[in-house]
């Protein structure tokens, strides 16, 4: 049929199948989670600017580390810190998920459920319990 | 089995190089990258941690060690290809444009390039002194 089409066509482009994309899915968990794994890729792209920073400025002296200090200790420096931690542990787990499907396992509908939600309650949670203890054990930022 | 619509030339299918030009050894690199930083990131939130609080003078020296220096090394280079791979892919999925696709892969590099080096001096320079 196709065939017979390419054949009698007259030079006309052929519309080639088109799938579908994001607007004609219901929002779903394993999806939503698919989208935050690369916005947090691309997040902790941009955010090794601020390791890069903190290293260097360690590297150039107290004066050059002070004030590396005072940006991480403010309320905007606090809240980009807490992003970052969220970013990197979700990102991590988020990669050890796909790892696991790498292998060909958990893509049963309540084992992908399971194992996506596990990442997002994980991430949280080990971000409040490292920022916990950076307050209460370290003292916080000086 | 229709072989009469193929959605790729037969050149294009037989080289299966794909829109980077260099085939699937980078989704191979990306596993072995992510599976790298697993360690290395648990080590890197350890050795933030361990230094909050902690003075210039004694943060020099504890990023200056040998273990915490390299394992801050490896870090940055394992991070920094992971991420080269990942902004390329991004990159590929969303630039269409030729011209600005080419620019976008470079500017990719140029920024790893830099970060990634910056970073490594910035911790061969607390190692060695001076």
């Amino acid at each position: 049929m196709a065939e017979l089409e390419a054949g009698t066509s007259t030079g006309a482009t052929r519309a080639r199948p088109l799938s579908p994309h994001l607007q004609i899915y219901r929002p779903m968990l394993t999806m939503m989670m698919s989208i935050v794994h690369r916005v947090t890729g691309a997040a902790l792209y941009f955010g090794m600017l601020l390791l890069a920073w903190w290293l260097i400025a360690a590297a150039s002296g107290p004066n050059a580390y002070a004030s590396v200090e005072w940006f991480m200790g403010s309320l905007i420096g606090q809240i980009v810190l807490f992003g970052y931690t969220w970013a990197l542990l979700h990102h991590m787990l988020g990669g050890i998920r796909h790892l696991i499907w790498d292998t060909i396992h958990g893509f049963e509908p309540a084992e992908r459920e399971l194992l996506t939600l596990a990442t997002l309650i994980g991430s949280i949670t080990l971000t409040l319990i490292l920022w916990v203890v950076g307050y209460l054990v370290m003292g916080g930022p000086r | 089995m229709s072989e009469t619509q193929p959605m790729r030339t037969s050149m294009r299918r037989v080289r299966g190089l794909g829109t980077a030009r260099s085939g699937t050894g980078h989704f191979w690199h990306q596993r072995v990258t992510s599976v790298a930083g697993i360690p290395l990131t648990v080590g890197l939130l350890l050795i933030i941690t361990a230094l909050l609080g902690h003075s210039h003078a004694a943060v020099v020296q504890i990023l200056g060690s040998p273990i915490v220096a390299i394992i801050m090394l490896l870090f940055i280079i394992n991070t920094a290809y992971h991420m080269w791979i990942g902004m390329q892919e991004i990159i590929l999925d969303y630039v269409h444009e030729e011209k600005l696709k080419l620019l976008s892969l470079m500017a990719n590099t140029f920024f790893v390039f830099a970060v990634s080096l910056a970073s490594i001096f910035a911790i061969l320079k607390l190692s060695f002194g001076v």
